[in-house]
């Protein structure tokens, strides 16, 4: 007599209980708290922080220890949490020209008012493992400057007084909310930089190092990358001005492109922009790039069919928590689907045999 | 704002709200059936179907039309304070309420765009009588024909003619209520 | 947190607004797909976040819920959904498809005929029943507007040049009431003809954002050539446990030298019959 397989709740109940075993790993080695992935796992936590759309440290670092690591796990976590918030309104802009800059540099100068400040970066750190490290070795503290106290100007700036960069509309509008909203195509451009913002870092990486090597090749420079803190500002109804309700560091990337021009228009350099939570600045290089590529229509560029240009496709497919979603769920049983597509084969491979022995006699 | 906006509300939102759709989606998804819903008391002279609908289905993001008579300084407030709807033209709105005579020309609302037919109107019609006779309805949703005592035939017909876009219709008279969508073939 | 702390039905009163909002004009209009904010949930896209959506707005604590995964109530998925909605609406659950107000299925339609009153409430990974023929959603949603379907068309007469027959054995694409070309979601094509019926249908797509819906009795029919008429095949064997020759049905390998058995995929179906006496050759003696 056959006895079909039950307990699936059973199994789910062990699943988990061994998860969090495996988690918490060897119990002689003491466990992480969140305050050590907070401080000592910053990028990680970063980037938690920038694809799960919520400015917030200590649940990052939360979500890190949870996931075991898995950061687009982490990425999931803060994101189905970030939706069960209440809404108390809407910030307004930052202003990023008013940042305290911990690192801003230039790649289209020499030198710019403000300085080019290296701040912390891994750029000329010569990639050695560092066995000090392994053996808890204690790190000096790094010397102290004074902070220059007034606003860097930004570097595009420069080129906009001159007219030679090609300059952005301003605008009050509110921008549409694509996590209120379903994302409607063809989106604007707030909409491109606000998916791009939250978009798998991966992802844009990948698309960005595409338009270098001629897939709608843009011409990008690092006009300027700046990283550091800016103070949030809200309006209060009540009190009828906007006041200051936090600071958060945020990396924004202004890229100088290839110029544009016509019969009628000098010609100008134009833009890409990336602005991303924490410092993550592959991730907003990539952005700055990518939202480039995405702009041949307004520029009046021809569209090579490259992926990078191809709106549609990217912000259908740069989401990792959607795609991950889908990518993984072909592992659910689908066995009712594979039965339909077994008798089709059947039927039709049987049909077949039958016409080629009709065919010999 | 006085006391009367400030109450007649749900008590218990989530589970208020989540009957009274049940009794909308039913009357949409079988247009003709007559479903009491209740847990709003409006200001006169809004009807409790009429309140609680609005109660359920909106809030900011939707656009509310106030017709007629239904739009004066009491009802404007209650609806404000509850859903936080903002008012506006027939044009504009997602919902509008008001009576039959009030609401007509019906060429006023939204009737969406064929990429995006959803992008239509929903209008409550405020009647003084709400029975399973009159009109013959046909289309999704009914097995074979359903009666509903519509206060005009043409213009359902003009409305149904257009699908798929259109206008959809729900009924209300006191604590009852019937829905038309625009895909139902009415006749006389 | 808790499940306490959380909402009737985990969602927020203007999520679930939106979402019955969006109910609405899917019903309105049979087969549009309508867009919706869809939210992100605690499971993953592609475990059913669209119809647990669905579900959630839809709910009332007197319902009684079952959720099918395969047509069975005891896969691991089933099992997940049907906790999540115990633990936050506290609604009944069952398994049996007489008893329940509504149902939450992934890749099935349930054996035993639905009732006027019930709701079905359906996960759709793709709902774009044009997606696999053209990519672009700005593409799709002209053709739908333009009603313009002879690219499908196209595609099924291929099938029948290439193989002999309509090679889509699965999420078999479907019109509804002579308009929308709808994806019925991947339930096999053996299914298709209870989508006409006398329970509200609906369809959620979590990661795609779209919500659509069949109103009872709705004009649902599987697109098909005359001289190649619409075959809603199945297995052609009796279920092994309780005789069932109208039921769809799983194949089993139960050795590795080509032993295999079927049974009944809607196990509360299985179940009734077995419970009503009917046997098959590995039934219960």
């Amino acid at each position: 007599m056959y006895v079909a397989v039950k307990g699936g709740a059973r199994a789910i109940d062990n699943a988990h209980a061994w998860l969090a075993e495996e988690r918490r790993g060897d119990r002689t080695v003491p466990e992480m708290t969140v305050a050590q992935i907070r401080e000592q796992m910053g990028l990680a936590v970063n980037r938690v922080m920038a694809e799960g759309s919520l400015y917030d440290p200590d649940l990052a670092a939360l979500a890190i220890k949870q996931a075991r690591g898995d950061l687009i796990e982490a990425i999931f976590l803060i994101r189905a949490y970030r939706t069960t918030l209440p809404r108390f309104g809407g910030a307004q802009p930052i202003d990023t020209g008013n940042m305290a800059c911990d690192r801003r540099i230039s790649a289209t100068f020499k030198d710019v008012p403000g300085g080019q400040v290296l701040g912390p970066t891994f750029d000329y750190t010569h990639r050695l493992l560092d066995f000090m490290l392994a053996a808890d070795g204690d790190v000096p503290e790094a010397a102290m400057g004074d902070p220059a106290g007034d606003p860097v100007p930004h570097v595009t700036e420069f080129l906009n007084s001159e007219g030679l960069i090609q300059p952005e509309p301003e605008s009050d509008a509110v921008p549409r909310d694509l996590t209120r909203e379903p994302l409607e195509l063809p989106a604007d451009r707030a909409l491109r930089l606000q998916s791009l913002a939250r978009a798998d870092e991966g992802f844009l990486l990948g698309l960005a190092y595409s338009t270098q090597r001629g897939y709608a090749r843009n011409h990008a420079f690092v006009g300027e990358l700046r990283i550091g803190s800016v103070a949030v500002e809200m309006d209060i109804p009540d009190l009828g001005f906007a006041i200051e309700i936090g600071e958060i560091t945020v990396t924004e990337c202004e890229t100088v492109n290839q110029f544009t021009g016509s019969k009628t228009e000098p010609p100008q350099f134009t833009r890409g922009y990336g602005l991303v939570f924490g410092q993550t600045e592959r991730k907003a290089i990539a952005m700055a790039l990518v939202d480039r590529a995405m702009r041949w229509e307004e520029l009046g560029e021809e569209n090579v069919g490259a992926p990078a240009q191809d709106t549609e496709f990217v912000l259908s497919h740069c989401d990792n928590i959607q795609a991950t979603g889908f990518l993984e769920h072909i592992k659910l049983p689908h066995y009712v689907d594979f039965q339909s597509e077994l008798e089709l084969i059947r039927k039709l491979r049987a049909q077949a045999k039958a016409a080629g022995q009709e065919d010999a006699t | 704002m006085g006391h009367a906006a400030l109450s007649g509300g749900f008590r218990d939102a989530p589970i208020q709200a989540a009957h009274v759709f049940r009794a909308a989606m039913t009357a949409t998804a079988q247009p003709g059936t007559i479903l009491p819903v209740r847990g709003a008391t409006p200001p006169a002279p809004l009807s409790v179907a009429a309140g609680a609908l609005l109660l359920t289905l909106c809030d900011g993001d939707t656009p509310v039309h106030l017709a007629g008579k239904l739009d004066d300084p009491s009802l404007r407030d209650w609806l404000t304070f509850h859903t936080g709807a903002p008012l506006c033209d027939p044009q504009e709105s997602a919902f509008a309420i008001g009576e039959w005579e009030d609401l007509a020309p019906l060429n006023r609302f939204s009737i969406g765009t064929p990429e995006y037919p959803d992008r239509a109107a929903t209008l409550i019609v405020e009647l003084d009588k709400l029975e399973a006779t009159g009109a013959t309805l046909r289309g999704p949703g009914i097995q074979n024909e359903a009666k509903l005592s519509l206060p005009d035939i043409t213009a359902f017909q003009d409305n149904a003619a257009r699908f798929p876009l259109g206008c959809d219709f729900f009924f209300t008279c006191g604590n009852r209520l019937a829905a038309l969508p625009r895909s139902t073939k009415v006749t006389r | 947190m808790t499940a306490d702390q959380y909402n009737f039905a985990y969602l927020d009163e203007q999520t679930k607004r939106m979402i019955r909002r969006a109910i609405l004009k899917g019903l309105a209009v049979p087969g549009y797909q309508v867009p919706f904010a869809s939210r992100e949930m605690p499971m993953p896209y592609g475990w059913g976040t669209g119809g647990v959506q669905v579900t959630a707005a839809t709910l009332v604590p007197d319902d009684r819920l079952k959720v099918i995964d395969q047509g069975a109530d005891d896969t691991t998925n089933a099992v997940s959904i049907r906790k999540f909605f115990e633990r936050t609406a506290g609604v009944a659950v069952t398994e049996a498809t007489t008893e329940a107000s509504i149902i939450q299925t992934r890749h099935r339609i349930p054996e035993t005929p639905l009732r006027e009153g019930q709701i079905l409430v359906y996960q759709v990974p793709i709902p774009e029943p044009l997606r696999f023929l053209e990519p672009r959603e700005t593409e799709t949603r002209k053709m739908h507007a333009l009603e313009e379907y002879g690219l499908m068309h196209v595609k099924l007469y291929e099938d029948i040049a290439r193989h002999g027959t309509i090679a889509t054995a699965y999420a078999y694409p479907v019109q509804v009431e002579g308009r929308y070309v709808m994806d019925p979601s991947p339930i096999p094509k053996f299914d298709n003809p209870k989508l006409e019926s006398p329970a509200i249908q609906l369809f959620g797509a979590g990661r795609e954002q779209r919500i659509y819906a069949l109103p009872p009795y709705t004009q649902v029919v599987s697109l098909d050539f005359e001289d190649h008429p619409f075959d809603p095949s199945r297995a052609d064997y009796p279920c092994a446990v309780c005789g069932a020759v109208d039921s769809y049905l799983d194949e089993v390998i139960t050795d590795d030298a080509g032993g295999r058995m079927f049974l009944c995929s809607d196990t509360d179906y299985c179940g009734q019959r077995q419970a009503a006496g009917h046997t098959g050759t590995e039934g219960a003696p």
